[in-house]
């Protein structure tokens, strides 16, 4: 009925500054399980006088069975707290935190490798199951709607604005997924497309994509290929000059392939609807799914 | 972040990266007693962060002490244009005066990491000299691509490989392997996100030499590098992108563009330009302010865009979420109030304290237009771009 997250998330919180401490509060007011925290020197105390916090992940996930992990620590902490989080057993590791350093992602991506655990981000907003009030991230709840679209996305407040128009015109979402706007993170569009194709309460996809990279193109050749369900696609950035960082460290054009007008073409090809604009994807939705 | 050549040179010379002999000045009395003491004959070439400097008249071979102090005399103090740099140019503070180089072949050797392979790949090419996307397009079979071990990084035989498909002569493919060792080394130990020598070249006698080098630092690795942190030159973006810098600011200004936007997030601010281009405008930049942006941010960032003379009308677009929608708010009026502007707003929110945002520009002495929906952006933009002509 969804992917990733659901009532069975038992949520872990990895860096409970003021930032962590924030989302981490909003996620639990939404209505998710949060059995742990993980800070510095805070061990055997309580947030919000509820949820225990622990020195080190490996105490918690004995304590609380903590099956998913949030990590807000700064960038320059973040690889270790993901492998930190990966060794000790968590199979699913969202990573919010902006600016990691990409060579410390080549050595983190490496190692994800056969460990059993997923990594969502970095430099994402994280993921949100509407049906069963499951918010692991940092997006505003309220504008989620539960329903059967599933979304996936590079983008943070890009994705609000696509769930708003889904929401606003009646049409709830099974999942959406932040997978990040780094140029080296876990989760690949490809990876949750085959979540989406495996859920049955996804009836039809999503998909946010921007300049840089060749990941949209990949999901063009799953989506032709594999998904069989209708996709809804835009991509931003159309307007920016090449070689120039759009903000994100993946959004950058360093060749062909990583336009634009490249990757629509690629996803129109397989069969995707194309928003032309991000301020048409609820309508387009809505035409897909009215058949 | 950018380092100049000359910078690059200093590292590479650290990590046992031969380089010919040179030396930073920053007057043209300098220059001389440097060129003289290359018996006069010397390469003076100009230090910006941009490429092409060949072509625009930056580098220049001189034939004596005298000639390597006028050079340096015509270019200190002025600005380079090069097609990197836009019509403004760069500011040159000083020159790298370099002993010339017995060039028998130029290669080409740069490293990056590929986001696809998701570790450092190196890519050469004997077509030194050339740019290698061109090379990449017109002759891909001379391109080498080497993907390295994420984990160990450069194994020596790959080292080896590289320098034979170089064509580097047999009894300089040890030193050249070496170098090759070193120059990975330094990608890693400097978190560079990009290293390239362009050319590469074999001397004469055998030597291989990196004659001209670049180096890019990843801005998000500084934290580990304080030592490199101070090579930074700020003096050599244009003004408003230092003052975004300094506010915390994505922010990139676009050539032609006469509608400002202002975004909370980079994949709507990507997103908001796009829907310019849909009103038949152009965006005139990129600009991020960031999840957890305070009043006086927002002003900053309202100021930068209006002190840019090509913006016309300025689309705010903001989703509250971190960033609340009054405080956004409170800061348009602050940075319009402050920089005395008066370019039309075309102004879209929603989310988190939406209709406060809204109420306040409402009632404020600002030229604000509003869209209820992203959908209504363009046309609404288009409408004001209108009026305003």
């Amino acid at each position: 009925m969804s992917v990733l997250v659901d009532g069975n998330t038992r949520l872990l919180v990895q860096g409970l500054g003021r930032e962590g401490s924030y989302h981490a509060d909003a996620c639990r007011t939404y209505g998710t399980n949060m059995v742990a925290g993980v800070h510095p020197n805070r061990s055997g105390m309580k947030f919000e006088d509820a949820v225990p916090i622990f020195e080190t992940v490996k105490d918690a996930v004995a304590e609380t069975q903590a099956n998913v992990g949030l990590i807000f620590v700064p960038a320059p902490s973040a690889a270790d707290a993901i492998i930190e989080q990966i060794d000790a057993g968590i199979p699913l590791v969202i990573c919010i935190s902006e600016g990691v350093p990409v060579q410390d992602m080549v050595k983190v991506r490496a190692y994800i490798e056969g460990s059993g655990s997923r990594l969502i981000g970095p430099n994402c907003p994280g993921l949100i199951t509407p049906g069963t009030k499951t918010k692991v991230g940092i997006m505003p709840g309220a504008i989620h709607k539960h329903g059967k679209v599933g979304v996936v996305s590079r983008s943070g407040t890009l994705t609000y604005e696509a769930v708003d128009q889904l929401s606003s015109r009646g049409i709830g979402q099974s999942s959406v997924v932040g997978i990040g706007g780094d140029p080296i993170n876990g989760t690949t569009f490809v990876d949750v497309l085959e979540l989406f194709a495996a859920d049955d309460d996804t009836e039809a996809v999503v998909l946010l994509g921007e300049i840089g990279g060749t990941r949209e193109q990949e999901a063009a050749e799953f989506i032709a290929d594999k998904l069989g369900k209708p996709v809804v696609a835009t991509i931003v950035g159309q307007s920016a000059p090449p070689g120039r960082r759009m903000g994100h460290a993946g959004a950058i054009v360093t060749g062909p392939s990583a336009l634009a007008s490249n990757k629509i073409a690629a996803l129109r090809e397989a069969g995707a609807h194309i928003a032309e604009t991000p301020a048409d994807i609820g309508e387009v939705m809505a035409g897909v799914l009215a058949g | 972040m950018k380092l100049h050549e000359y910078q690059a040179r200093d590292i590479l010379a650290r990590f046992g990266v031969p380089v010919p002999s040179a030396t930073y000045v920053e007057t043209p009395e300098e220059a001389r007693s440097v060129a003289e003491s290359f018996g006069g004959k010397a390469v003076v070439k100009a230090q910006v962060h941009a490429g092409g400097r060949g072509l625009a008249g930056g580098v220049k071979l001189v034939s004596s002490a005298d000639e390597a102090a006028d050079v340096a005399r015509s270019l200190i103090g002025t600005k380079l244009v090069t097609h990197q740099t836009g019509p403004g140019g760069a500011p040159i503070n000083g020159v790298l005066v370099a002993e010339l180089t017995d060039i028998k072949t130029e290669l080409y050797i740069s490293i990056v990491v590929d986001a696809e392979m998701r570790t450092p790949v190196i890519m050469a090419s004997q077509a030194g000299g050339m740019d290698i996307e061109t090379v990449a397009e017109e002759t891909p079979e001379k391109l080498i691509r080497m993907a390295t071990d994420p984990v160990h990084g450069l194994w020596p035989y790959q080292a080896r490989d590289i320098a034979i498909a170089l064509g580097i002569p047999p009894k300089s493919v040890r030193s050249a392997s070496a170098l090759i060792m070193n120059l990975f080394k330094v990608f890693t130990e400097t978190d560079a996100t990009l290293i390239e020598i362009n050319p590469l070249v074999v001397t004469g006698d055998d030597q291989v030499v990196a004659l001209d080098s670049k180096i890019d630092i990843e801005d998000d690795a500084l934290f580990r590098h304080p030592d490199l942190a101070k090579l930074a030159d700020p003096a050599q973006d244009g003004e408003l992108e230092r003052r975004a810098n300094d506010a915390g600011l994505a922010y990139v200004k676009l050539d032609d563009g006469s509608v400002g936007c202002m975004v909370n997030g980079a994949g709507l601010a990507m997103a908001t330009m796009d829907i310019t281009l849909r009103a038949g405008t152009n965006p005139a930049n990129f600009l991020d302010v960031g999840g957890g942006a305070q009043e006086d941010k927002i002003a900053e960032a309202f100021d930068i865009i209006v002190s840019d003379p090509d913006v016309k009308a300025v689309l705010v677009n903001i989703f509250g979420g971190i960033l609340r929608c009054d405080i956004a708010a409170r800061g348009v009026v602050q940075g319009a109030t402050e920089s005395g502007s008066s370019v039309p707003i075309v102004a879209v929110m929603r989310g988190t304290n939406a209709k406060e945002g809204l109420e306040i520009l409402k009632t404020s002495d600002l030229n604000v237009t509003f869209a209820d929906a992203l959908s209504e952006a363009a046309p609404t933009i288009a409408r004001v771009m209108a009026e305003a002509n």
